[in-house]
């Protein structure tokens, strides 16, 4: 069987995204790419750790930082990760049409969650004149949550290519893997989220 | 099934635009890092002609700052580097049976984004300034450095870091998935070991490098405040994050080295490697406490004894299983049948020079004897010593060693004796008078020195000792146009003491490295069936078709629009061009990634009937 | 049915029923998880705790809300992750002595 050959339900494995060569490497090279950004994400969290309190006069994250919208971003992504586990779900149960909706379910929630973040970077930016200028706080806050924000766009960018370019072609040996790791992607923009809205907005609340 | 049949023939240039063969990037990362190698050992004998004679106005200081950052920077990151990936990509996946790299495209990328990052990083000499606050910039310095040179560096090694990390992952997917049958991890050839080993390494420091870089190409082109204090900045947050990638990175450089030496010592001993499990379990030691010292490069910054204790202590631990491999080589060694060619003599050289950098390392290591000799000589003869003595000898010893595998010619053995011993020499005159003069208290990265402090003759020695490596590097130079020009065809075996699986398939390899996938019996494979009396490895598969991957020009434009990308936003406080630019060059390399994502490339096919016919024409 | 189509249908339906029950799993997990953010979120509105309960209190809920995405959401637990386990927890080492350095030896 070759990777492009159209599946069934009976000739279909139950890994489809590990069954070829390829999909194996894809498989694993991405987890290795999540091992790197971990550090990646943990050097920007550590620097925003270390500067976090020095607001130059300016605001505080405890001047900054409510609980409803950040309350409702976390929803929205948690959300789109259960939705993305959905999709991949269907994948393996040979549904393509399910997995394609779960997945615009996940972009639209992504979406949403972008559309606050920028809505409350705009609100500190002209209610408290706090920008990535302000001081070393705001240059490291923007930097840590800006680099998620931007990853969180370049997810939903992935996964719009790949719904429109595999749109007509079913499900294959050559596609299961790039929705697979897409989708893993999207889980771990989620991990980080939680890290994000832990240490920088919960404990800047408290204090 | 295939879809692009590759019967087009191809002129040499666009061939190597586009390549996607490990073999081929292994060559064009050769060349790139060759002649980074020789612009650095330029950038070497401008400092050492201005230092050889005290008051000397060779060059004025702001030059010298250029000159000495962008030998450092140039050597490891331009030079080391890409010398220590051309052996990766010409001799791993012939070590382990496979046909290719995990992902071939990336490879290339990887070399693409080298390159355009090390040409950038060099635009600085011809547009107003080179970076000059020393290759590892720390911030307080560097963010008050006039002009752009520190935006050169910023800028450029951070699409030459791109590649760096894309290159790892690719060699770690490889190694984990794409070993021939009967190849445990117990049986890798320790080459690709310390390849293994590296490659993890960067997988882990190179994100902190990222990281780091970012925050002080904000911080100078986008007004943040990271480093500065006025606003709240610390400047020890740079040093911390370029440490704990820097620290990583020399155990990057010099793992490669070591497992270069292995595979020397136990051909030209005519014996396998003596302790291999020991061998083994020192690397991954090695690679695991080189993430746990990096605090070493500041011990006088001020961090408090408690810190300084941990660190140096760690520090030392790492002469545990360095210690070990020296031995093991050794003992290799002994009882061996010695052929003395010409990349035994340097794995014979690199033990003692090695040692002597590892054992000033230890002086090094300890916190308060740090205070003394922090920023003066005596660390620059360290560091040189461990790297010109382990990372050059290795990658000497490796070009040689594996030159005719890659080009299917012998490098002249005269002339490469002649490299060697004028190199040798060369490179102790220089560098171990330097230990002593840092003892007397020159300090180092200074751009002259006053007479009379007892100084000028070690300076003056030092100075000769790189006028030795320099002919050295001709001789080198010469042995290889020779050699093009010479109409020899090394065996398949080249050295005719291989043991590995490199050396059963033709030298240069087939398109393809394989026939037919082999099967890894032990260790040692090709030694294995050697003393079974067998010349080739069993098969492990019938022949049949072999699926290749396509060359692309993506790569090459990738990597052009984060080139384009840089020019623009390092002018973005000059000119009104610089952010469009910016965003242009941005827009190429964002395009070019959809359109590898977008355009479906299975590939071609080689067919079976093909390598059959070839098989026959050998016999014949 | 032949033998073999029974077979294969056996297959099927036996698959289709594991996933069924994996996919529970995983609505269980984003209620657990669900659970520990409002948790996190609530310890942080409600004044009367103490900052040094609610810092490492909020941290820990953290861990476990991404423990269970890694090994739900992202099939951590399942056979063949091995590898990718193991280069994850050493990205999680550095990332940790990284963070463990910034907010102890950093001057200030």
């Amino acid at each position: 069987m070759s990777a492009e050959e159209k599946l069934t339900r009976e000739n279909f494995p139950e890994s489809p995204e590990k069954a070829t060569l390829e999909g194996k490497n894809k498989f694993l090279g991405f987890w290795l790419f999540l091992g790197g950004e971990t550090v990646l994400f943990a050097s920007l969290f550590a620097t925003y750790l270390a500067l976090k309190d020095s607001n130059a006069g300016g605001a505080t994250s405890q001047d900054l930082f409510e609980l409803p919208i950040v309350f409702i971003a976390t929803m929205l992504l948690l959300t789109s990760s259960l939705t993305s586990v959905y999709a991949i779900y269907h994948m393996k149960n040979f549904q393509y049409r399910k997995m394609q909706i779960w997945f615009i379910i996940t972009i639209l929630l992504g979406a949403g969650f972008l559309a606050l973040e920028i809505y409350e970077f705009n609100h500190y930016v002209h209610e408290f004149e706090f920008t990535f200028k302000s001081s070393a706080f705001g240059s490291a806050f923007y930097t840590l949550v800006g680099f998620h924000g931007g990853h969180v766009a370049v997810g939903l960018g992935w996964f719009i290519t790949l719904l429109i370019r595999n749109g007509r072609r079913g499900l294959s040996l050559y596609n299961a893997p790039k929705f697979y790791v897409a989708s893993l992607y999207w889980h771990f923009i989620d991990v980080v989220w939680v890290f994000i809205f832990t240490v920088v907005y919960l404990m800047g609340m408290v204090g | 099934m295939s879809t692009l049949a590759n019967t087009k023939p191809k002129s040499v240039l666009w061939d190597y635009l586009t390549t996607v063969d490990h073999k081929k990037i292994a060559i064009l990362y050769l060349v790139a890092g060759g002649f980074f190698f020789i612009v650095g050992g330029i950038e070497a004998m401008l400092i050492r002609i201005q230092l050889a004679v005290p008051e000397n106005t060779f060059v004025g200081a702001d030059t010298y700052n250029e000159l000495m950052t962008m030998h450092g920077t140039t050597m490891i990151f331009l030079a080391a580097m890409p010398l220590i990936f051309a052996l990766m990509n010409a001799v791993v996946p012939l070590q382990i049976g496979a046909r290719d790299v995990a992902f071939p495209f990336l490879n290339a990328l990887g070399f693409w984004l080298f390159l355009m990052g090390g040409i950038f990083l060099n635009l600085g000499w011809f547009l107003g300034g080179a970076p000059d606050a020393g290759w590892t910039s720390y911030a307080s310095l560097s963010l008050y450095s006039p002009g752009h040179g520190i935006d050169f560096y910023t800028l450029g090694l951070q699409i030459s870091g791109a590649g760096t990390l894309i290159g790892g992952i690719n060699f770690l997917v490889t190694i984990i998935n794409m070993r021939a049958p009967g190849m445990t991890y117990m049986r890798m050839p320790l080459f690709t070991w310390t390849v293994f080993v590296a490659s993890a390494l960067i997988l882990f420091a190179f994100p902190p490098l990222t990281v780091g870089i970012f925050l002080m190409i904000f911080d100078r082109l986008f007004g943040a405040n990271f480093f500065d204090p006025t606003l709240g900045g610390n400047t020890i947050i740079w040093e911390h994050l370029f440490w704990i990638f820097g620290h990583p990175e020399v155990y990057i450089l010099i793992l490669p080295a070591f497992g270069v030496f292995s595979e020397v010592f136990a051909t030209f001993s005519r014996k396998r490697l003596f302790g291999y499990t020991s061998m083994v379990f020192a690397i991954v030691l090695i690679g695991f406490l080189g993430f746990m010292v990096w605090v070493h490069h500041m011990f006088t910054t001020g961090l408090g004894p408690i810190a300084n204790a941990i660190f140096a202590v760690a520090t030392m631990a790492i002469a545990v299983p360095t210690g070990i491999k020296i031995f093991n080589w050794l003992l290799t060694m002994w009882g061996g049948s010695i052929s003395f060619t010409t990349p035994m003599l340097y794995a014979v050289s690199f033990i003692p020079s090695f040692v002597l950098g590892g054992v000033t390392g230890i002086m090094l290591a300890a916190a308060p004897a740090d205070y003394q000799y922090h920023d003066t000589y005596f660390v620059v003869a360290h560091f040189h010593y461990v790297i010109v003595g382990g990372v050059v000898l290795g990658l000497l010893a490796g070009v040689t060693y594996w030159w005719p595998k890659m080009f299917g010619k012998m490098l002249d053995e005269k002339l490469g004796k002649i490299t060697f011993w004028l190199f040798l020499i060369g490179f102790h005159l220089t560098f171990f008078i330097q230990h002593f003069v840092g003892l007397m208290g020159m300090p180092r990265r200074v751009w002259t020195f006053l007479d009379g402090q007892g100084w000028n003759t070690a300076n003056l020695i030092s100075s000769i000792g790189a006028v030795f490596m320099a002919v050295a590097v001709l001789v080198l130079v010469i042995n290889i146009i020779k050699t093009s020009m010479s109409k020899q065809q090394a065996d398949g075996d080249a050295w005719g003491d291989g043991r590995t699986l490199e050396w059963a398939i033709p030298s240069p390899p087939p398109e393809y490295n394989f026939k037919q996938t082999p099967l890894v019996r032990g260790l040692d494979p090709l030694w294995i069936e050697k003393m079974e009396g067998r010349k080739e490895i069993v098969p492990a598969e019938p022949v049949g078709d072999i699926h290749m991957p396509n060359g692309s020009i993506l790569p090459l434009l990738m990597s052009l629009g984060l080139f384009i990308a840089a020019i623009g936003f390092l002018y973005r406080n000059d000119y009104a061009w610089g952010d469009p630019i910016g965003a242009g060059g941005l827009f190429i390399t964002f395009a070019s990634m959809f359109l590898r994502s977008w355009i479906d490339d299975h590939g071609y096919h080689i067919h079976k009937e093909e390598l059959i016919d070839e098989e026959e024409k050998e016999v014949k | 049915m032949t033998t073999e189509e029974k077979n294969v249908r056996g297959d099927w339906e036996y698959r289709l029923k594991k996933n069924r029950d994996e996919m529970r799993m995983q609505v269980v997990s984003f209620a657990l998880m669900l659970f520990l953010t409002l948790v996190a979120f609530f310890a942080v509105s409600y004044d009367k705790y103490s900052a040094w309960f609610i810092v490492p209190f909020i941290l820990l809920l953290g861990v476990v809300q991404v423990v269970f995405q890694l090994y739900y959401f992202m099939h951590m637990s399942h056979r063949g992750h091995g590898t990718a386990a193991f280069f994850l927890y050493s990205g999680v080492l550095v990332a940790f002595l990284t963070v463990l350095t910034f907010l102890t030896i950093v001057w200030i």
